[in-house]
C-alpha cells in the first residue's frame, strides 16, 4: 500500500524547516556508507573524513580553494533552488550554464573594449544565453504542459555537444590545436579579489545572487506569486495569478542565474571555454539546492559544504594515500541519501496532504496487487463519502 | 435501529458487518452500523453524499481501517487489513475510478492481479474469453481498455472481480458514469450473476434505479443506518428515510427581496460538456439582489461544473453569465474578482494555497494593492489579516499555514477572504460541509449577513436542511438540467428528495 508507516521521529528530523539538520544527517548516513570503502583502501575512515572536511579549513590557501570551489554551485544550486520553489523543475542548469560560457567565451574574445564595459557585457550576456537555454522547455511546459523534467534534462548533452562542436570546429586553439577555445582578452578576465588567490568576481556574484533571490523570494510580490505557485498552481489560478507567467518567468530567472555560473568558470578560472569548463556543475546545484531544503541559506550552507568536501578529497588523496575517486565516490553518496532522505519526506508530505485514505484510494483493486507511485503534490480527491 | 430480516433468509448470509464505526477527527462517516449480505441478492445502499455509504464499503474492502465493530464472512470473523484480505475472502469492489491500465488489452488487464513469472499472451486470452463467457459479461479479449466506452470498462472491472472468485460484488455508485442503455445492460449483467449466487451491493442514491435493480435497501443517513427495508418501498417512504426531516440552526427569518429587485447574476442556456453525457445542458437563472438562491441536487448532476464556470476555472462550452450586465462566461478567476463575484467552492484546500500563512492567503487576490516600494508591506498585510481574524472569528494566528487550521476555520479564511471586499455576487458551494455545528452556524450567519446586505447569493449544497433553511428560491438539478423550481414555502424535504432522485412531480416547473 502506498502509506507506509514510518517512525514518527525520523520523519521530523527531515521537516522541510530543518536544513541544517538535513544536511547533518545526510553526511553522517553518507560517511557511515562509504567507511567501508575507506577501509578497504586500507585508510582509517576517520582520518579521512577529517582530510576531506577540517583539512581545507586549516590554511588560508586552501579556505580560498574552497570558496573557489563553491562558486558556480553557489549559482547553480541558488538557480535550482529558484525553479523549485516556484514549482518548475529545471534539471537543466547544467546545459544553461554551459550555453552561458559560450556566450562568456564569445564577448570575452572582443578586443579593445574595456573592463568597464567588457565584464558587464559577459555577465549579462551570459544571463541572456542561460535564459534562453531555459526558454524552449518552460515554453513547452506553459503552452502545452510537456514535462519539463525530461525537456531540460535532455538539453543538458545538446549543450555539451554544440561547446564540443564549438572547439571541434571555428575556435580550435590556432596556436596548440587543441580543442580549447581561444584565450579571452585581458580585459574579460574576472580580477581576483585576494592576492595569491583564484577567488575572482565570481564569488561575489555568487553571493549576489544568494542575497537577491533570497530577497525576492521572500519579501517581494513576485515572490509571493513563485511561492504561491510553487506550492499550489490550483489555490494560486483560482485567486487570480497567472501560472504560466509565472512558471515562465521562473524558469527564464532561474536559467540566467545558472547562464552567470558558466560566465564565471570561463571568465575567472580557465579563461577560455574547454569542454570540460563544468565538471557536473548544474547537477551539483540540484544537490546544493535539495540538501539546502530550497532556501536561500540552506542554499549557501551546503554549497560551502560541497566546496569544502571537493577540496578535502583532492588533498586526502595525496596526503593518505587513498584513491583520488573516493572523494567523488563520498559525494556521490551524499548526492544518493539527499535525494533518498528528500524522496521520504515527499512521501511525508504527500500522504500527509492527502488523508491516508484518500491515498489508498488511487487504485481499488490493483493497489492491492501493485505498489503505486503519487505525482508529487498531485494527490487524488477521492472518496467523496470521506470528508 | 435493527436491520429488518429481508426476503433472503439469514442463514443465506454471506458478509455480516458488526458495529462498524468510523470517525474523521471530529466527523462520523459511520456509527455503529449493522448491515448483513446474503447470497443471491442485489444490496442497495441509499443515501445522500456524506451519508458515509462510500466509507462504509471501503471498510469492508480494506481501503479504510474502522474504528470499531467486526466483519464476519460466512458467519466467521475475520480481519480485513487490506484489499488483498478482502479479495482472499471473497470481496470484490469496483470504485467509482477504475484501476485499468489503460493502453493495455482487456485479457492483459485481467491477467495483471494473477502473477507468475512468464506471461503467456495466449493463455491469458483464452482465460479472459473463458471468464467472459462463463460469466455472462460481453467483452472482447482483444480490445485495448482505452478503445472501450466507459460502461465496457467497467465490464472489464466486473469480470476482473469475478475472476478472482469473488462472491460479494460491491459497486460504488456504478450508474453515475453510465448512460441509460449502458444501465440497462448493467442490470442484466447483474440479475444473471445474483441469480448464480453472487451477493451485489450497490451503492447509489437515485430511487428509481435502487427500486428496479434492489432485493434489499439499507439508507443511510449522516453514518447512521436509518433502517433496511425490502427493494420494493415505495419511493416516497425511501425518500423520508434518506433526507430526513429538518433541524434548524441558523435560519432565515424575515421573508425575501421583492420580486421588482434586481436581478445581478444572470446565467442564460449555459452549457458544458462532459464524459458521455454532458454535464449542463442549458441552463437558465437569476439571482436578484438581497436574495439567496439555492441549488439542490445529487452531486454529479452538475453542481460542480455549473460553479466551476461561475467562479472563474472552467470555460462553458456556450450559454452567458453576466454580473450587473457585464458577460463574464469564460471569464479568468481574476476578472470575475475584479468583477464583484465572490467565489467559496466546495473544495476550500484547493482554493487556498495551505501551506502559506493565513495572512498572505487573506491577500492573495490582491496582492499589489499590500506592498509598498516594490516589497510586500508586511504589516499592513498582518494588520489586514489581524482584523478580519477578530471579523470573523478564525481560530489562527496570520502567521499559521493555512493546513494546520480546522475544517471550518480553513472555511472562515474563505469567507473572510471572499467578504471582505464586499462582494456583489457571492456564489458559495457545500459551505458547511465537514464542518462542526458552531462553525456550521458561524458560516450560515455570515452568508444571511450577506444577504441582508444586499449580495446576489447562489448556493449549492447536498444538505437539504441547509438549502431550506437559508433559500429564499430553490432550483433542483438533475442530470444537467434544472427539473424543478420551488419557492421557499412550497418546498419541503419530501417534494425536493423526489425531484433529486429524477422523480419529476406536480409542482415541476
Amino acid at each position: 500500500m502506498t502509506a507506509l508507516p514510518r517512525p514518527a521521529s525520523f520523519a521530523r528530523l527531515v521537516s522541510p524547516r530543518s536544513t541544517p539538520v538535513l544536511i547533518v544527517v545526510a553526511a553522517i548516513i553518507t560517511f557511515a556508507i562509504t567507511s567501508g570503502p575507506i577501509l578497504l583502501a586500507g585508510a582509517n575512515p576517520l582520518a579521512a573524513y577529517t582530510e576531506f572536511l577540517v583539512v581545507p579549513l586549516t590554511s588560508r590557501f586552501s579556505i580560498l580553494e574552497v570558496l573557489v570551489a563553491a562558486t558556480p554551485i553557489l549559482l547553480t544550486g541558488t538557480a535550482v533552488a529558484l525553479a523549485f520553489r516556484g514549482g518548475y523543475w529545471n534539471i537543466g542548469a547544467e546545459g544553461q550554464l554551459l550555453s552561458g560560457a559560450i556566450a562568456a567565451a564569445a564577448i570575452g574574445q572582443l578586443e579593445g573594449v574595456p573592463s568597464l564595459v567588457l565584464l558587464p557585457l559577459m555577465v549579462v550576456g551570459g544571463a541572456v544565453a542561460g535564459a534562453a537555454w531555459a526558454a524552449g522547455p518552460a515554453y513547452l511546459r506553459v503552452r502545452f504542459g510537456i514535462d519539463e523534467v525530461v525537456t531540460t534534462l535532455l538539453l543538458n548533452p545538446v549543450a555539451l555537444l554544440l561547446v564540443n562542436a564549438l572547439l571541434h570546429g571555428p575556435w580550435r586553439d590556432p596556436v596548440s590545436g587543441f580543442p580549447e577555445s581561444p584565450r579571452i582578452a585581458a580585459a574579460a578576465e574576472f580580477p581576483a579579489l585576494l592576492d595569491r588567490s583564484r577567488l575572482h568576481l565570481g564569488f561575489l556574484l555568487a553571493i549576489a545572487a544568494v542575497v537577491v533571490v533570497g530577497y525576492v523570494v521572500a519579501r517581494t510580490p513576485a515572490g509571493l506569486r513563485l511561492r504561491a505557485v510553487g506550492l499550489s498552481p490550483g489555490g494560486s489560478r483560482f485567486a487570480g495569478i497567472d501560472v504560466g507567467r509565472t512558471l515562465l518567468l521562473t524558469a527564464l530567472a532561474s536559467g540566467a542565474i545558472a547562464g552567470v555560473a558558466g560566465v564565471g568558470e570561463v571568465a575567472g578560472i580557465q579563461f577560455r571555454l574547454t569542454s570540460g569548463i563544468s565538471p557536473g556543475y548544474g547537477y551539483t546545484g540540484i544537490v546544493v539546492a535539495t540538501l539546502g531544503t530550497l532556501t536561500m541559506p540552506g542554499v549557501a550552507i551546503s554549497a560551502l559544504f560541497l566546496g569544502d568536501l571537493t577540496v578535502g578529497a583532492s588533498s586526502a588523496g595525496r596526503a593518505l594515500g587513498i584513491p583520488s575517486q573516493l572523494g567523488p565516490v563520498v559525494q556521490a553518496t551524499l548526492l544518493l541519501v539527499t535525494v533518498a532522505l528528500l524522496a521520504i519526506r515527499r512521501r511525508r508530505t504527500v500522504v500527509a496532504a492527502a488523508s491516508p485514505d484518500a491515498a489508498a484510494t488511487v487504485s481499488g483493486a490493483l493497489a492491492a496487487e501493485i505498489a503505486v507511485e503519487l505525482p508529487p503534490g498531485d494527490a487524488p480527491a477521492d472518496g467523496r463519502d470521506a470528508p | 435501529m435493527r436491520a429488518a430480516p429481508g426476503e433472503a433468509g439469514r442463514d443465506a448470509s454471506l458478509v455480516e458487518l458488526r458495529g462498524i464505526t468510523k470517525r474523521f477527527g471530529p466527523l462520523v462517516a459511520n456509527d455503529a452500523v449493522d448491515l448483513t449480505i446474503a447470497r443471491g441478492e442485489v444490496h442497495a445502499l441509499l443515501g445522500e453524499n456524506g451519508a458515509g455509504k462510500t466509507t462504509l464499503m471501503r471498510i469492508l474492502y480494506g481501503l479504510t481501517l474502522p474504528d470499531a465493530g467486526e466483519i464476519l464472512v460466512e458467519g466467521r470473523p475475520i480481519a480485513i487489513r487490506s484489499p488483498r484480505d478482502a479479495i482472499a475472502a471473497g470481496i470484490g469492489m469496483v470504485t467509482q475510478h477504475f484501476s485499468l491500465v489503460r493502453p493495455m488489452t482487456v485479457a492483459e488487464n485481467l491477467a495483471l492481479g494473477r502473477g507468475g513469472i512468464v506471461f503467456d499472451a495466449r493463455d491469458a486470452r483464452r482465460r479472459a474469453a473463458d471468464a467472459a463467457e462463463r460469466y455472462g459479461v460481453r467483452v472482447d479479449p482483444d480490445r485495448r481498455v482505452a478503445d472501450l466506452s466507459v460502461g465496457e470498462q467497467q465490464r472489464v472491472e466486473i469480470l476482473k472481480a469475478l475472476a478472482r472468485d469473488c462472491r460479494v460484488l460491491i459497486l460504488d455508485e456504478p450508474t453515475a458514469v453510465l448512460v441509460p442503455q449502458e444501465v440497462e445492460g448493467l442490470f442484466a449483467t447483474l440479475r444473471r450473476l445474483v441469480a448464480d449466487g453472487l451477493g451485489v451491493v450497490f451503492i447509489s442514491h437515485k430511487l428509481g434505479e435502487v427500486r428496479a435493480i434492489s432485493d434489499r435497501v439499507s439508507v443511510l443517513r449522516r453514518g447512521t443506518l436509518i433502517g433496511t427495508v425490502p427493494g420494493h418501498t415505495d419511493e416516497r417512504e425511501l425518500a423520508r428515510m434518506m433526507v430526513g426531516r429538518p433541524t434548524f440552526g441558523v435560519a432565515r427569518t424575515e421573508d425575501g427581496p421583492p420580486d421588482a429587485a434586481e436581478a445581478v447574476l444572470r446565467v442564460h442556456d449555459l452549457r458544458v460538456a462532459g464524459r458521455g453525457v454532458d454535464a449542463l445542458r442549458g441552463i437558465s437563472f437569476d439571482v436578484r439582489r438581497g436574495e439567496i438562491l439555492g441549488v439542490a441536487g445529487v452531486s454529479g448532476n452538475g453542481q460542480t461544473e455549473l460553479v466551476d464556470v461561475l467562479v472563474g476555472m472552467r470555460r462553458p462550452d456556450g450559454g452567458s453569465m453576466t454580473v450587473g450586465g457585464v458577460e463574464l462566461a469564460g471569464a479568468s478567476p481574476s476578472r470575475m474578482v475584479a468583477a464583484g463575484v465572490g467565489r467559496i467552492p466546495e473544495d476550500r484546500h484547493a482554493s487556498l494555497v495551505s501551506e502559506l500563512p493565513v495572512a498572505y492567503n487573506l491577500v492573495l487576490e490582491r496582492i499589489d494593492e499590500f506592498t509598498s516600494g516594490g516589497r510586500l508591506d508586511e504589516r499592513r498585510i498582518r494588520d489586514h489579516a489581524e482584523q478580519l481574524i477578530a471579523r470573523f472569528s478564525i481560530r489562527a494566528r496570520p502567521e499559521d499555514p493555512v493546513a494546520t487550521l480546522s475544517g471550518g476555520n480553513v472555511q472562515k479564511v474563505l469567507l473572510a477572504r471572499v467578504l471582505s471586499r464586499d462582494p456583489q455576487v457571492l456564489v458559495v458551494s457545500q459551505p458547511t460541509r465537514g464542518l462542526d455545528v458552531g462553525a456550521t452556524d458561524d458560516v450560515r450567519a455570515e452568508i444571511l449577513a450577506r444577504r441582508a446586505a444586499g449580495t446576489a447569493i447562489l448556493l449549492v449544497s447536498e444538505d437539504l436542511d441547509e438549502l431550506l433553511a437559508l433559500s429564499d428560491r430553490l432550483i433542483v438539478l438533475y442530470e444537467g438540467r434544472i427539473v424543478g423550481e420551488l419557492t421557499a414555502g412550497e418546498a419541503d424535504p419530501e417534494r425536493l428528495g423526489l425531484l433529486m432522485a429524477g422523480r419529476a412531480v406536480e409542482s415541476a416547473a
